[in-house]
Order: structure tokens, then sequence, then C-alpha cells
């Protein structure tokens, strides 16, 4: 797995230096998928994620099994992050209770998504292992705010190669809770509690880190100038 | 207190396309990262960036065909892009009037006037949509909203914002062409983050659904927004 992470030399210049050594074991196609989306959001920003991942997609003529076990990989990488690397990190203060209920409801959408998979007759994906770069409080919450915003990115991007409307509906009402998760996060619930600059929280609270008023940077018209 | 920087400074989708073509640097850390899905990916992932810029054309192209094969879910689709245009065309004009009214200053002011212009924005996208769909863009309805104090527009704003957000989930399913799924999905999130901003100002819940959101029918938003319109 290592030899995935980059030195720090290389981290250099890259969109996301957080997402640059989140590591996720295994050899799923979920793993390999959430990989990729991972460094394209490190190297290329954010907006890359969602064209990885249904170019991904679409090259490998996933069913909604397999989207859904995409999804879930997603979300086990959110719960760890909250409900490990959280407890690991010892958060304080608002930080503490946000991480906390994220960490609940990220907790839950493994739950739906082993669930629906059964449903569906499918078999949920192992648990990889993740290595999760944080080591205090405030690099636990810059990789929070990236973490969500590639699971947005990941979602919308996965989304529209589902064929079940049933399917859709469950991806779309999880993919809403990341978007919220995203914008106020525990960073800048904790921002705020540090009297740090709410002109730049609310700056990036217009657009979020994908920077636009459309999450999906295929579809972004031109933005408008402020 | 570093990632502000590397915010600011992220890429948008143009540049995406050309740090992919050029930077050579660049792909060789992204097929690092990514091992293997990357490299076999990644020529599709070129073509996909590259093409965005292109879609348009691809997809004017290939509409008669499938307007012929499946005129009746273009038509849905047309109807569902002009029921949120028609919520974006509301969300638009209440913001304007709210920045009109001198409420907001400072940093929720800016804040609020972002957020009616990205609802300008999804105006200008959705009438875009269903114009290539062969469509007629909604007309602008006439609003009118309470506005009377700070706390009052914010609570309404923040109503309004979970609205638009489960109305877009109600649609997600019904919705048959991937493209406009993209384009709904797209605004769908960005509504969501304005909804959880707004709860944060409001001291509400950010996720008053819980883990789940829950969707909204057109004849139930239909119903909410009528006392907004003129």
């Amino acid at each position: 797995m290592s030899n995935h992470t980059i030195t720090n030399a290389e981290q250099v210049g890259l969109a996301n230096p957080e997402l640059a050594n989140v590591e996720v074991s295994g050899i799923t196609r979920s793993s390999f998928m959430l990989r990729g989306a991972i460094a394209a959001g490190a190297v290329y920003g954010l907006g890359a994620v969602t064209p990885f991942v249904s170019q991904a997609l679409a090259e490998t003529g996933g069913g909604d099994v397999e989207i859904l076990n995409f999804a879930l990989t997603l979300e086990y990488l959110e719960s760890d992050f909250y409900n490990v690397k959280g407890k690991e990190v010892g958060l304080k203060g608002t930080a503490k209770s946000y991480a906390k209920m994220f960490g609940e409801q990220e907790a839950d959408h493994v739950e739906a998504l082993i669930t629906t998979i059964k449903a569906l007759g499918g078999k949920p994906v192992a648990k990889p292992t993740f290595v999760l770069p944080a080591t205090s409080q405030s690099s636990f919450l810059a990789l929070a705010s990236v973490l969500e915003n590639t699971g947005v990115s990941a979602y919308n991007g996965a989304a529209p190669s589902i064929k079940s409307k049933e399917v859709l509906a469950a991806a779309g009402s999880i993919v809403q809770i990341e978007a919220r998760h995203a914008q106020r996060g525990v960073r800048r619930a904790a921002d705020q509690g540090a009297g740090a600059d709410c002109g730049e929280a609310a700056d990036q609270g217009l657009a979020g880190r994908n920077g636009g008023a459309v999450d999906d940077p295929c579809a972004a018209p031109p933005r408008s100038s402020r | 207190m570093s990632s502000p920087t590397s915010e600011d400074s992220a890429p948008q989708p143009a540049g995406i396309v050309e740090r992919l073509m050029r930077d050579d640097v660049d792909r060789k850390r992204f097929l690092k990262m990514a091992g293997g899905a990357g490299a076999a990916s990644f020529g599709a992932f070129v073509l996909a960036a590259c093409g965005s810029s292109s879609t348009k054309t691809a997809s004017t192209a290939a509409a008669p065909a499938a307007t012929t094969s499946s005129a009746s879910s273009a038509t849905g689709d047309i109807a569902i892009l002009n029921y949120a245009l028609t919520l974006e065309y509301l969300e638009r004009e209440f913001y304007a009037k709210v920045v009109a009214s001198g409420l907001f200053s400072g940093k929720v002011g800016s804040l609020i006037k972002g957020f009616g212009s990205q609802e300008a924005t999804h105006v200008e996208a959705l009438k875009g949509a269903v114009s290539k769909m062969g469509g007629t863009p909604a007309a602008n309805p006439n609003g009118k909203f309470p506005i009377t104090s700070a706390t009052q527009v914010a609570g309404l704003a923040y109503t309004v914002e979970n609205l638009g957000a489960s109305a877009y989930l109600g649609q997600a399913g019904n919705i048959q062409s991937p493209e406009v799924l993209a384009t709904a999905l797209a605004i769908h999130s960005v509504e969501a983050r304005h909804a959880a901003t707004l709860g944060t100002l409001v001291k509400k819940s950010l996720t008053p659904d819980g883990a789940f959101a829950k969707p909204a029918d057109m004849s139930m938003v239909l119903a909410a927004v009528k006392p907004f319109l003129a």
C-alpha cells in the first residue's frame, strides 16, 4: 500500500495535499476505484473526482450493485474517519460533537447500503482498511473537509449510472447528507469556535471546495463574477 | 490553516483539462497514487475531462435519435427541468429582494448575496438544459416574500433551501436522461450546502431529516411555494 503514497517533495503543488497519504487497502474494484477517486482529488482537485468516477464506472460497465459497493467502500472510509480516527485524535468542543453526529450518520449509511446490496441479491464488499493521516484536531478537520467533498463528487459522478429508481433515490438521500456535512463540517464548526475569520468560511460556504454553483464541474456553466 | 489557500487555487474545470494534457508530473503522481485503476481509467478520464467543453455539441448531435426513440421521457425530463427552473426563479428573486432589503451586511450579507448569485446560475443552467432538450423554458413567475427581519428572513431561507433540496431529491428517480440527472444532482448538493450553512446561521439542524434526506414530491413542493407566488 505504501507504494501508493507519495513523498513530501512530490506533494508540492498538489490540489489537495491532505488526500495524498490517505490509503485504502483491498483489491476489490470498489477499492481500486476509491483510490483513483482520491488520487484524482489530490492531484487535480475535487472537481476531477466526478468525471473520474463516472468514467471508471462507464468502463467497468458497473451495475447497481457495483455502484452501491463503491458507495459502501466510501462510507466505510468516512465512518472509520469519524468513529475511529476522530476518537484517536481526541477532538474537543464543537468539533467533537459534530464528529460524533456525522460518524453516527456515516455508520447509518453503511448499514443502509449493506441492506440495499443484499436486497438486490448482491454481496456487500468487505471492509478495507484505511490509513487516514490525521494526528491533531486541525489536521483532522482539514481532512474531514476534503473527504466529505470527495464523497459528494464521487456520488454525483456515480449516480447517473444507476439503473434502479429506488437505488438512485437511496443514493440521493445519502449524498444530500454528505453535502451538508461537507458544507458545515466539523472544520467550520471549530473555526467558528476559535473565532476564525467567518468571511473566509462564508466564502467557502458559497461554493464548497468544488468552487461553483453546481457540484459537477462537467456540467458547470461559467461562474458569474461577483 | 494552509488549506484555504489550496481551496482558492483549486483548479477550475478548464484548468483540470489543461493539467491533464500538459503536466507530466501530475500524471505520474496521479498514476502512482491511484494504482491499477488509475492506469486503466486514465485514458478515458482524460477524454471525459477534455470532452466536457464540447459536451453540448456531442449531445445535440445525439439528441434527434434519442427524441424519436423516447419522446415521452424527454417530455418528462423537460417538465422536471421546468419545475426546477420555477423553483430557482423564486429562489433567485427571494435572495434579490433580501439583498435589496439591506437587512444583512458584512459577512452574512455577502453570504446571502453569494447564494443569490448561485441561484441565478442555476436558473441559467436549467434554462440551457430545457432548450437543449428541445423544450421551452418556463416563464419567470412573480414572487412575493415576507421580509421583515434578519432572523425571520434567515429562517425562511433555511426552509426554502431545505425544500429545494428535497424537491430535487424527489425528482431524481423520475429523470430519464443521465445528463439531465447529472445536472440536477449537481444543483441538488449545492442546495443542501446552502441549507446546511443557513442551518448553522439560524441554529437549526444541519441535517433535519437525520442520516437520510427525505424527498418531496411535486404536489407537496408546489403547495409549499404557493404562498410565495404573487
